[in-house]
């Protein structure tokens, strides 16, 4: 599996999703957001980072950079694309997710771990999780507060396209465990054909035990395991 | 460029050198004397200038070099010891560790959110143009007492500035320490620390080597903000300086920051380069003067040919604007074009400003008119260096000599007193600022900020290396001589609690001003005290920074000589943490209650703000048999836990140990008697140094205790971790406390935030 990860010129985590890929046996490669072809690439990972600085909106500007036409492209075809924290900001930048990421409720940059309950294996990110299964992983972010309109928010429930919900340790979604207010404590979400993923907290920081935590490992080794020659319609759904 | 030898002639425009313009420049009588002959001429406005900022404290180091050569440099580990942007040391594995603390306390006085942003971003490229790739940053920051709003104020600025920075970059926070005391009421103490790690092949220095080589501008415009930032920085503060003092403080652009990072690593790798240098304080001028100084050749450019942020710009301007995010780069004679290619990739500017000459000046042109010409090594090494008799002030050692057994007992009773200790911003957990700083990017963060040290793995190896910041300004103030001794042991102490032998340090000297007798003292007896403990530790000082009038309107801060401390850990399977883990775990205590309560935070806390005493002792054979210890204890693999005794006492120790990290919630019981024949406030929140509260299976106690004592240190059974859902119960001789852990939790965990959301 070959996987490109873009480089924005503020992109700081290029190199963690790079390593992530590598340890969960893909092949990664770094594409300079100046390219416009994403090369013989089997998926997309957007990462973390303040893509052009970010001084104006997260993303913003990231959404214009020459290589996201071949991305948007990618992912209309099928192709597996990931975007995680800056990167889910850079796909919602780009309509390829619906929904927007606002301020932080506390008004602060939160870093930190936090809980997330899968809510979804039948997706190619996360036929190596059980469902239900409570993952411990880092988030960093100031804008990481998920935000859709009302109809949006209820399609996005009723095709069952939250993947990811903060919750406590004990797996309850409430309150307490929602670190930035987002909606229904939305930590990560999929686009209705299911093949492109975003996310604010970090699997990148978890995937081995001397970082804390290996739960981000099973996202990266599902979007390896992925048989691209199948196409990504065809998932495992794991009970 | 046009080569001449034509003699440097005043601009239309340039004020005459007058006696008071010399010292408009900060400048003494008997040093524009010196000036003169080195010159041997009358210098121009833009000369004057130079020597100025070169000849500042903080470029100059002229009231502290003399004693700070007393200090330990070498090492068979050091790779670069001090006189460059950062210093280096072998970690092993093949790499190098660039690593150096600086101070922003001026610009941060003044605008917090700016000052300390800046202060980052000039720290980062202090250890990028070694050719390293910082991989992890601490702060030592002081503030006075937050019931003050306008300190509140500085404390949210400095850490949000500090936050944007760093987390822009993707530079994780792994640690160091928030100071709280009126003695920083109107001067904050803001000193960033960076480490950055590299392939010991990778090594650059600031050097401007080969004649007929180019000189090169990267990165941001100058403009004309920040001139005379180094002059600036050389000066006390007084009322309405906020205001007026404003356009001194630079502005930082993070993502511009980020650029240049990536596009100087690419250019050191590229080998089109020979030398590259931060335009720092002092900017061009102290670049290129330096980089020339250290390299015994000369520069000349042409300050027409710097990209300018605006029109009109004097030389005078250009040479002393400290406008971020710049770098002076030494090209290879022939690879401008391959230089400037690398620079557009992370769409900067390279620009082509003069040459390397065999001249031995640091010459300056406008479009081609001679406009500077000085003798580039008096000019970086020929500062007159000052160093006068000090003396030490009454008033300290008054409440030095201050019997402070009159507070052995606390007004409120004992349990009163541990919650007030325990949940005194000091001891208080700092999770309000790290969370807001970015502490896992890069994957590499193995022990987060909350813990004794951070240490961060030194990627594709098994190996770490550990850093904390330290400094109690409250003891270095009662004592500077045993408080810096006591800043070099409690770092220390930290780094070897992880399990990594203690390496070296870079220090920030946070002292008011030079010219009073007993800031001359404090100063002189600080660095003392390092010398004494860096010699007997084998932890030599590889560089640092002096930041001299931290006072506003006559009133000094604590001395507070800020240590960094590096330890490298070569197997990350060893490391320990300072949390007990483990239902029946025993509970030891290595080293020896001795009760000094001096400088005490239970003095401050319960005593209405008390700063009184002889603050602790250091024994530093015990220091170094301890570390020696801890590190057999930690190689072997015996510990569970391991928590240095600081700031708080026991109290604070065994709290912490029991709460966890890093989210409250996590806590253990435990269960401890101390039978040591001293006042129970005494032994619980005496600071004195030379201890470290460890854990262990119960099986391994008796190894442990046999470690101990075959590297002669004390070792005592004070308990038993209890588990979850238990209480902190401390038997004494006289007393018996019993602190649910909710209540810690909330003591100690919400302290902070309970005061910022107010």
């Amino acid at each position: 599996m070959r996987v490109a990860v873009i480089t924005f010129p503020g992109s700081n985590c290029d190199q963690d999703c790079f390593r992530s890929v590598e340890v969960a046996g893909g092949s990664p490669s770094y594409v300079w957001h100046r390219e416009t072809s994403l090369g013989d690439a089997d998926a997309v990972i957007v990462p973390g980072g303040f893509a052009h600085g970010d001084y104006l909106r997260p993303g913003a500007i990231a959404r214009f950079s020459p290589i996201m036409d071949a991305v948007i492209a990618f992912g209309r075809e099928g192709g597996l694309v990931v975007g995680i924290c800056n990167g889910f900001q850079v796909l919602c930048e780009a309509g390829m997710l619906p929904g927007a990421l606002l301020r932080n409720r506390s008004l602060r940059f939160q870093s930190h771990d936090c809980h997330l309950r899968v809510e979804r294996t039948g997706t190619p990110f996360t036929a190596d999780y059980r469902r239900g299964q409570i993952l411990r992983m880092p988030l960093s972010h100031a804008d990481g507060n998920y935000y859709a309109d009302p109809e949006t928010l209820a399609g996005l429930e009723a095709d069952r396209r939250v993947v990811f919900r903060y919750s406590n340790a004990r797996g309850e979604v409430t309150g307490e465990a929602n670190p930035n207010g987002s909606l229904n404590n939305i930590a990560g979400i999929v686009n209705v054909r299911g093949n492109i993923l975003g996310m604010m907290p970090h699997p990148d920081r978890a995937f081995e035990a001397a970082l804390g935590s290996v739960d981000g490992l099973p996202l990266f080794r599902s979007l390896v395991g992925v048989d691209v020659a199948v196409g990504a319609g065809s998932t495992r759904e794991v009970a | 460029m046009i080569a001449t030898a034509e003699a440097p002639r005043p601009r239309p425009g340039d004020p005459p050198i007058t006696p008071e313009l010399v010292d408009d420049h900060g400048l003494s009588p008997e040093e524009y004397e010196q000036i003169l002959r080195i010159m041997g001429r009358e210098p121009t406005f833009a000369e004057l200038g130079v020597f100025s900022a070169m000849w500042s404290e903080h470029c100059g180091y002229k009231n502290s070099k003399r004693l700070l050569r007393l200090l330990p440099t070498r090492a068979p580990w050091v790779i670069q010891g001090p006189g460059e942007n950062a210093g280096v040391i072998d970690v092993g594995a093949g790499y190098a560790l660039a690593f150096k603390i600086e101070s922003h306390n001026h610009p941060s006085a003044v605008e917090p959110y700016q000052g300390a942003a800046t202060g980052i971003g000039g720290i980062l490229r202090d250890v990028f143009t070694m050719g390293a790739r910082p991989v992890a940053t601490l702060n030592s920051l002081h503030f006075g007492d937050l019931d003050r709003p306008r300190v509140r104020y500085l404390f949210s600025g400095v850490v949000k500035g500090i936050g944007d920075y760093g987390n822009c970059v993707g530079i994780p926070s792994t640690g160091g320490e928030v100071y709280f005391d009126r003695g920083y009421e109107d001067n904050p103490i803001v000193n960033a620390m960076c480490l950055g790690l590299m392939r010991k092949e990778d090594l650059i220095r600031g050097t401007a080597e080969g004649v007929g080589n180019t000189l090169m501008a990267v990165g941001a415009r100058t403009g004309r903000d920040g001139i005379h930032g180094a002059t600036f920085a050389s000066e006390e503060l007084s009322e309405g300086d906020d205001e007026a003092s404003r356009p001194q403080v630079q502005v930082g652009d993070p993502f511009t920051e980020k650029l240049l990072l990536e596009a100087s690593l690419e250019l050191i790798a590229s080998g089109h380069i020979v030398g590259i240098q931060d335009m720092g304080a002092a900017g061009l001028t102290s670049s290129g003067a330096e980089m020339a100084g250290r390299s015994g050749t000369g520069v000349e450019m042409d300050v027409a040919r710097v990209p300018v942020r605006e029109e009109g710009m004097t030389p005078y301007e250009i040479l002393l604007s400290e406008s971020q995010e710049r770098m002076l780069v030494v090209a290879a004679a022939g690879r401008e074009d391959a230089v400037r290619e690398i620079l557009e990739k992370w769409e900067l500017e390279a620009a082509t400003i003069g040459t390397v000459t065999a001249s031995g000046t640091f010459r300056v042109l406008q479009d081609g008119v001679p406009v500077a010409d000085i003798p580039a090594l008096p000019l970086t090494e020929g500062c007159p260096t000052y160093e006068r008799p000090g003396e030490e002030a009454e008033e300290v050692r008054d409440v030095r000599e201050m019997d402070v057994s009159h507070y052995i007992s606390p007004p409120n009773g004992l349990e009163s007193a541990f919650l007030a200790v325990v949940g005194s911003p000091n001891v208080a957990s700092k999770q309000w600022v790290y969370e807001q700083y970015d502490t896992t990017v890069r994957a590499n963060s193995i022990e987060r900020p909350g813990g004794d040290a951070g240490v961060i793995r030194v990627p594709g190896t098994n190996r770490g290396v550990a850093a904390s910041t330290d400094c109690n300004g409250r003891h270095t103030y009662l004592n500077p001589r045993s408080g810096a001794m006591g800043a070099v042991a409690e770092a220390a102490r930290n780094v070897t609690c992880t399990g990594a032998a203690p390496m070296a340090i870079t220090n920030c000297l946070n002292f008011g001003s030079p010219l009073k007798p007993h800031i001359r003292h404090q100063f002189r007896e600080a660095v003392l005290g390092m010398r004494d403990a860096c010699s007997h530790f084998e932890t030599p000082v590889t560089g640092g920074n002096v930041s001299f009038y931290n006072e506003t309107d006559g009133e000094a801060v604590y001395p507070t000589p800020v240590i960094g401390m590096i330890g490298v850990i070569e197997d990350l399977d060893t490391i320990v943490r300072h949390s007990f883990r483990d239902a029946r775990d025993a509970i030891l205590l290595l080293g020896t209650n001795r009760g000094e309560l001096g400088g005490s935070e239970y003095l401050y806390a319960v005593h209405d703000g008390l700063v009184a005493g002889e603050p602790p002792g250091v024994d530093l054979a015990a220091e170094r048999a301890l570390q020696r210890c801890l590190l057999a204890m930690t190689g072997r693999k015996v510990l569970k836990s391991a928590h240095d005794v600081a700031s708080g006492g026991l109290a604070a120790t065994l709290v912490e140990s029991c709460l966890g990290r890093p989210r409250k919630g996590d806590g253990v019981g435990a269960a401890v008697r101390l039978d040591d024949d001293l006042p129970d406030t005494a032994l619980l929140f005496g600071e004195d140094h030379g201890r470290v509260v460890v854990s262990c299976a119960p099986e391994e106690e008796d190894r442990v205790r046999q470690l101990a004592a075959d590297y002669g240190v004390p070792c005592t059974r004070i308990g038993t971790v209890t588990g979850e859902d238990a209480a902190l119960e401390i038997a004494t001789h006289s007393s018996t406390l019993t602190l649910a852990l909710d209540v810690l939790n909330d003591h100690y965990f919400g302290t902070i935030p309970g005061i910022m959301s107010e």
